[in-house]
C-alpha cells in the first residue's frame, strides 16, 4: 500500500519563525485516519489545523502531522437548542456561512458563543487552545461552550469525552494542544443574540488608566478590546484606543455573509515593510485616527468588528522571511496596573515596539481545561519582528515580570517559552501529562513537557 | 443570497472524490438539488449530510461501486426517481494508483483502464441517451492533464484519461446538433486523496476548491475543454509538441 504521508516543508504556524520538515497525512475519515496511526512506526503525531497558531504548539519537526482539513463536514443542526454537531476540521468561517443566522426560537439568531480575532480556524484547533474572544468576561471560552467530542487515541480506541463520560479527559482535551489524542468530531452549542449587526464605539483614553476606566465603564457592552501605542512613553505609556460592541436589538436585514478576503500576501518580501519607522508612523496614526474627538460610533456587521485582520489574506507574509513572534500573557487582576505599566515600560526602552498591541480584560469563570489560558485578569498580546537575540532577550524580561505576578503565557501565540516559566503558570501540567496520548508530542510540548527540565533549549535562530 | 425558485437539478459519480466534493460545496451554496453516488457508505452519508446543512435543497444519494455493471440500471432509475433527467451529471471518480507497481503488472493494468475509461464510457453513454432526448443539459467529466501525452510516470492512467478525452470528443460531435453540453475538464496535480503519497512542494499544485470553481464557470460558459489551472493549456500545448528525443530525456 502506499504510504498515507507525503513530505512537507510548507507546514509552518503564523509566525514562520520555525521551518522544519513534516510528514503529513490528511485522512478523510476514521478509517483512514486509523490507517495513518498503524503507518506512524516510532514517530510522533500531532493534529493540525489551518495552522492559526503563532508558535510551535502546531509543528511537530521530524515528526508526523495528522491533517484535519479532510475532516470538515457539518453532521446537523438543532435549530431548536442552536447545537451544532460537525468534524473537527470545519472552520469557524464554515459555520459562520451555514448554521450562523439561523433563526433561533426566541426570536433571535444563532451564534458562534466565543471567537477567536480570525474566523480561520477550525473547530479542532479551538479546542484544543481553548481560544477566548473579545466577550470573554460574559461568556468564557469556547470550552465552555463545547458539549461533547470524539477522540481518536493512538491505541486506535475512539472515546467520547463530556462532562459526564470521561471527564478527565474532556478537561486535558481542552486546551489540550493536541497531545491527548486526534479530536474527530465535537458538538458545540451556539448562543442566540438579537441580531447579526453590532452597535460600535472607538474611544481614545490617554493614559493606562484611562484604560482600566473604560474597561470599568463598559460593563453592558458584550465585546471589548483595546489597542496601545506601546510606543508610547512617560505620561503617555499606555495610550490607547477601546472599542466596544454589542449586538444591535432591532429588526433590519441581516448583513451579507463574511466575504473570502479580497487581498492576498502574494510571497515573503525579502525586507520586511514593518520596520521601527513604519512602527513610529503605524502606531501614531492609528492613535490620531479617531479624530479632535477621540471617539467613533457606528453600526456594522459582525465579521468586520470581530475579525478585522480577515480581509488581508496571508498577511503574516508581510514580517519577510525570518517571521515574528507573538507574546501573550494574562496577569490576575490585583496589581494588573502595575504589571502591565511595567510590561509596556521594558517594551518601549527597547524600542522593538509592536504593531499590534492588545489589551483586554477577562472575566472569572474558572477555566473549562486544565492547560486552559484565560483566567481572571487582564491579558496583553504584542508581535514582535523576529530579529533574533534581541527579541529573545526582551521577551525572557517580560517572562520575569509576568512571573512576579503570578501570570502565564498563552501556548496558542508561543514559540520559546522556557519550561520553568510554563510549569510556573500552569500549576496543573503534571496532572495533564498523566492523561496525554504517549504518541502524541509537539515541538511545544518537547520543551516545556518532559520530565527533565531540558538544558537551556534550542532556540530558533 | 436569492434563492431561485427552481433548483438547479445535479448528479454526481465519485460524489466522495475530493474534487467532486468541493465542487458540490459551491453547488449546494446555490441550493442546488442533488443526486449523489460512490462506493463509501459512510462517508457518503456524511457528505450528503454536510451539502444539506450547506445549503442544498434535498440530496439522495445511492451505494455503487462503478466497475459493476449490474448497478447502472437501478442507479438511473434512482437518479430519475430523484431528479428526472439533471441539468448537470458530473463524473468524477477514477484511480490513480502506483505506475510503478501498475506498468508491470497486467491485472493492475486492466483494473486501471476498467475505472478510468471503460466504467465512465459506459455510464456516459446511458446518460448521453437521457440528456440528448431532453434536449438540454451539461455532461461534464473529469479527464486529467495526463491523458495528453503518454508519460512513463503514468501512461497507463493517461492511456484511459486520453482514451476518455477522445471518447468526449466524439461524443460532443454526436450531440452537437443537440443543447447538450459535453464539458471535458482537465486538471493538473491537485492536492486530494488520489496525490496523498506524493510530496506538494513545488507551486503547481492546485487545491480541489480552486478546480471546483474553474468547473462552475466552466459549466456556466458551455465550455467544451477546460484546463484547470488555466496555465495547463500552455503547459501541455508545449509537451505535446515536444520533438521525441527532448521529450525522452524528460523525466516527467
Ligand atoms: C489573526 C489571529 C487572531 C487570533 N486571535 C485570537 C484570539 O482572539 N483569541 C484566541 O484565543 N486565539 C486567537 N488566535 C489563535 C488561534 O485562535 C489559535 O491558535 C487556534 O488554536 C488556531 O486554530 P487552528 O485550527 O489553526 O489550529 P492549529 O494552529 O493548526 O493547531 C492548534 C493546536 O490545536 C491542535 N489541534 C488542531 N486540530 C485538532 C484536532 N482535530 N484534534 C486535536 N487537536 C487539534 C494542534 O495540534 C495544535 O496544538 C488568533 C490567531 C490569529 C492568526
Ligand atoms: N488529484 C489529481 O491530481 C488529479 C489530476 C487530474 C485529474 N484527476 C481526476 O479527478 C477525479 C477526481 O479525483 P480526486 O483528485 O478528487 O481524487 P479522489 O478524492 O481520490 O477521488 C477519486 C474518487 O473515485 C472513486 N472511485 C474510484 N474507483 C471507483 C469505483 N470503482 N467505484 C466507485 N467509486 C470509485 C473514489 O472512491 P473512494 O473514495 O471510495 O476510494 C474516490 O472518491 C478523478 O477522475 C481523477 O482521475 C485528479
Amino acid at each position: 500500500m502506499v504510504s498515507p504521508f507525503a513530505p512537507s516543508t510548507r507546514h509552518l504556524a503564523w509566525g514562520r519563525v520555525h521551518r522544519c520538515t513534516h510528514s503529513v497525512s490528511r485522512p478523510r475519515g476514521v478509517a483512514e485516519a486509523r490507517a495513518a496511526l498503524a503507518a506512524r512506526g516510532h514517530r510522533s503525531l500531532l493534529p493540525y489545523g489551518l495552522g492559526r497558531s503563532y508558535g510551535d504548539c502546531c509543528l511537530n519537526p521530524d515528526g508526523l502531522l495528522l491533517e484535519t482539513r479532510g475532516l470538515d463536514r457539518l453532521l446537523s443542526f438543532d435549530a431548536e437548542r442552536g447545537i451544532v454537531h460537525c468534524e473537527a476540521g470545519v472552520s469557524l468561517a464554515d459555520l459562520l456561512v451555514t448554521v450562523v443566522g439561523r433563526p433561533a426560537p426566541d426570536g433571535g439568531v444563532w451564534f458562534l458563543p466565543v471567537t477567536p480575532g480570525t474566523r480561520f480556524v477550525t473547530v479542532g484547533g479551538a479546542i484544543a487552545n481553548d481560544v477566548h474572544g473579545k466577550n470573554h468576561e460574559t461568556a468564557g471560552s469556547f470550552g465552555h461552550h463545547l458539549i461533547d467530542l470524539l477522540l481518536l487515541r493512538s491505541d486506535g480506541t475512539i472515546v467520547r469525552c463530556a462532562h459526564d463520560e470521561n471527564a478527565d479527559l474532556f478537561r486535558a482535551t481542552i486546551g489540550g494542544l493536541g497531545l491527548t489524542g486526534l479530536i474527530l468530531e465535537a458538538r458545540l452549542q451556539l448562543v442566540s443574540v438579537p441580531s447579526l449587526w453590532l452597535e460600535n464605539e472607538d474611544l481614545r483614553f490617554e493614559d493606562l488608566e484611562g484604560f482600566f476606566r473604560l474597561a470599568e465603564d463598559s460593563r453592558g457592552w458584550t465585546y471589548t478590546v483595546a489597542w496601545i501605542d506601546c510606543l508610547a512613553r512617560g505620561r503617555s505609556l499606555g495610550r490607547g484606543i477601546f472599542s466596544r460592541a454589542r449586538h444591535l436589538n432591532d429588526r433590519r436585514p441581516p448583513p451579507p455573509a463574511p466575504r473570502p478576503p479580497r487581498v492576498t500576501v502574494p510571497f515573503d518580501p525579502p525586507i520586511s515593510p514593518l520596520n521601527p519607522l513604519t512602527l513610529r508612523l503605524f502606531n501614531t496614526l492609528f492613535y490620531h485616527r479617531l479624530g479632535r474627538r477621540g471617539r467613533r460610533v457606528g453600526v456594522m456587521p459582525f465579521d468586520r468588528v470581530l475579525y478585522p485582520l480577515d480581509g488581508l489574506a496571508e498577511w503574516n507574509r508581510l514580517y519577510g522571511p525570518r517571521g515574528f513572534f507573538q507574546y501573550q500573557c494574562v496577569v490576575p487582576p490585583d496589581g494588573a496596573f502595575s504589571t502591565i505599566a511595567r510590561l509596556l515600560e521594558t517594551i518601549a526602552r527597547t524600542k522593538q515596539g509592536s504593531f499590534l498591541a492588545v489589551l483586554k480584560t477577562l472575566g472569572d469563570r474558572p477555566a473549562p481545561g486544565l492547560l486552559s489560558f484565560p483566567m481572571h485578569g487582564v491579558t496583553l498580546a504584542l508581535d514582535f519582528p523576529n530579529r533574533g537575540q534581541p527579541t529573545l532577550a526582551l521577551m525572557d524580561a517580560l517572562d520575569d515580570i509576568v512571573l512576579a505576578a503570578g501570570g502565564r503565557l498563552y501556548p496558542a501565540k508561543d514559540g520559546r517559552v522556557p519550561a520553568q516559566v510554563f510549569r510556573a503558570g500552569y500549576p496543573l501540567w503534571k496532572r495533564f501529562a498523566e492523561l496525554k496520548d504517549p504518541a502524541f508530542s509537539s515541538a511545544f510540548w518537547r520543551r516545556v513537557g518532559e520530565e527533565e527540565t531540558a538544558p537551556a533549549t534550542e532556540r530558533p535562530a | 443570497m436569492t434563492t431561485p425558485s427552481r433548483a438547479l437539478k445535479i448528479a454526481v459519480f465519485g460524489a466522495t472524490s475530493a474534487i467532486a466534493e468541493a465542487t458540490l460545496r459551491l453547488w449546494a451554496a446555490q441550493n442546488a438539488q442533488l443526486f449523489l453516488v460512490a462506493r463509501d457508505r459512510e462517508r457518503l452519508e456524511r457528505i450528503a449530510a454536510d451539502l444539506t446543512l450547506r445549503g442544498a435543497r434535498g440530496v439522495k444519494s445511492f451505494v455503487a461501486d462503478f466497475d459493476d455493471p449490474s448497478i447502472l440500471a437501478p442507479m438511473l432509475a434512482a437518479m430519475e426517481a430523484a431528479l428526472g433527467v439533471p441539468e448537470v451529471a458530473l463524473v468524477a471518480f477514477g484511480t490513480l494508483g502506483d505506475q510503478k507497481a501498475i506498468a508491470r503488472d497486467p491485472e493492475a493494468v486492466r483494473r486501471t483502464l476498467l475505472t478510468n475509461i471503460v466504467s465512465p464510457a459506459v455510464l456516459l453513454t446511458a446518460l448521453a441517451e437521457r440528456f440528448e432526448q431532453a434536449g438540454r443539459g451539461c455532461l461534464a467529466v473529469i479527464t486529467s492533464v495526463a491523458g495528453d501525452r503518454g508519460r512513463a510516470s503514468n501512461y497507463v492512467y493517461g492511456a484511459a484519461k486520453g482514451g476518455l478525452q477522445t471518447f468526449l470528443e466524439g461524443l460532443r460531435h454526436r450531440l452537437a446538433k443537440s443543447q447538450v453540453q459535453v464539458l471535458d475538464i482537465r486538471p493538473g496535480p491537485v492536492d486530494t486523496p488520489m496525490t496523498a503519497h506524493m510530496s506538494k512542494e513545488g507551486f503547481l499544485w492546485a487545491t480541489p476548491e480552486r478546480v471546483a470553481a474553474d468547473i462552475l464557470r466552466a459549466v456556466g460558459r458551455r465550455r467544451t475543454v477546460l484546463y484547470t489551472p488555466w496555465f495547463w493549456r500552455w503547459i501541455m500545448l508545449v509537451i505535446r509538441h515536444l520533438p521525441q528525443p527532448l521529450f525522452h530525456r524528460l523525466n516527467i
